[in-house]
């Protein structure tokens, strides 16, 4: 009724330190799920081509990082603006039983999708039980 | 909260109604559904462009239309396709269809309408007709 006020995208800032350059980090919404070969996350990074993005995974912690492009058109001015553009940041700590050297990452339409396969040894090995 | 009792005497649900009216400011009557997708408006002397974010969907999925001077940009947002019998640890983004509408401020026909997506950016230039753009009018020598 009185309160009309357009509410947006749930584009959150991170709380990490402030960049030098003044630009703001965002933290990218994520799905994760899990099946018995391994994690998947899928990450929505708008604006963040396939070659700006970062995966690192250290001491059992997964740091994304990608860095955006702005679509600033030349020639115009910013007259209303409802989402804020930046670099996308997020880390997650993980158990320590994934293949470090497959995981796999992809970038389609602004959705970065990393694949964590669980590592042979820790895929729970079924022991067959003969009788004597 | 204060109450004049003697205004409008004769009706008597003026207080009711102004009550209600306080009411109404602080509660909001429907649970605020954020809009989705955000835009971001840009103004220029030759054309508006307006960029909103569309992270994870197939440009074939959205359907761009301009009418008078209304911009809609509907389309779907699907749900990932995840294997059987997998288990969901977090679920932040969200699915299903969309429709915003943007007002522009002057009528464009489809053709001085461009589309364009990169990385789940969705950019949108609409060029300003000829009859809207303003006319330099020449002083004559007296």
């Amino acid at each position: 009724m009185t309160n009309d006020v357009t509410q947006t995208a749930e584009k959150t800032a991170t709380e990490t330190p402030e960049t030098t350059t003044g630009g703001r980090i965002y933290r990218p919404l994520s799905d994760i799920v899990e099946t018995d070969e391994g994690v998947t996350l899928m990450l929505e990074m708008p604006g963040v081509a396939a070659e700006d993005v970062d995966v690192t995974f250290e001491k059992r912690v997964l740091t994304i990082r990608g860095k955006v492009q702005h679509t600033t058109p030349e020639t115009l001015q910013l007259a209303y603006a409802e989402y804020g553009e930046g670099d996308f940041e997020r880390s997650f700590t993980l158990s320590d039983d994934f293949d470090a050297e497959k995981i796999n990452a992809s970038v389609s339409h602004g959705v970065l999708t990393v694949t964590l396969p669980r590592a042979a040894e820790a895929q729970p090995k079924k022991i067959a039980v003969t009788a004597a | 909260m204060f109450y004049p009792t003697y205004a409008r005497r004769s009706d008597p649900f003026a207080l009711m109604r102004s009550m209600l009216r306080d009411v109404d400011r602080v509660t909001p009557t429907r649970t605020a559904q954020p809009v989705f997708p955000a835009v971001n408006v840009w103004k220029g002397d030759e054309a508006v462009a307006v960029t909103a974010e569309l992270p994870g969907i197939d440009p074939s999925d959205i359907d761009i239309s301009v009418k008078d001077n209304v911009l809609t940009i509907a389309g779907e947002r699907k749900a990932p396709e995840v294997p059987e019998g997998a288990r969901w640890h977090r679920n932040e983004r969200s699915y299903g269809r969309f429709s915003r509408a943007v007002w522009l401020p002057y009528s464009a026909s489809d053709d001085t309408v461009e589309a364009r997506m990169t990385n789940g950016v969705l950019r949108i230039v609409v060029g300003r007709p000829d009859e809207d753009k303003p006319k330099k009018i020449e002083i004559k020598a007296a």
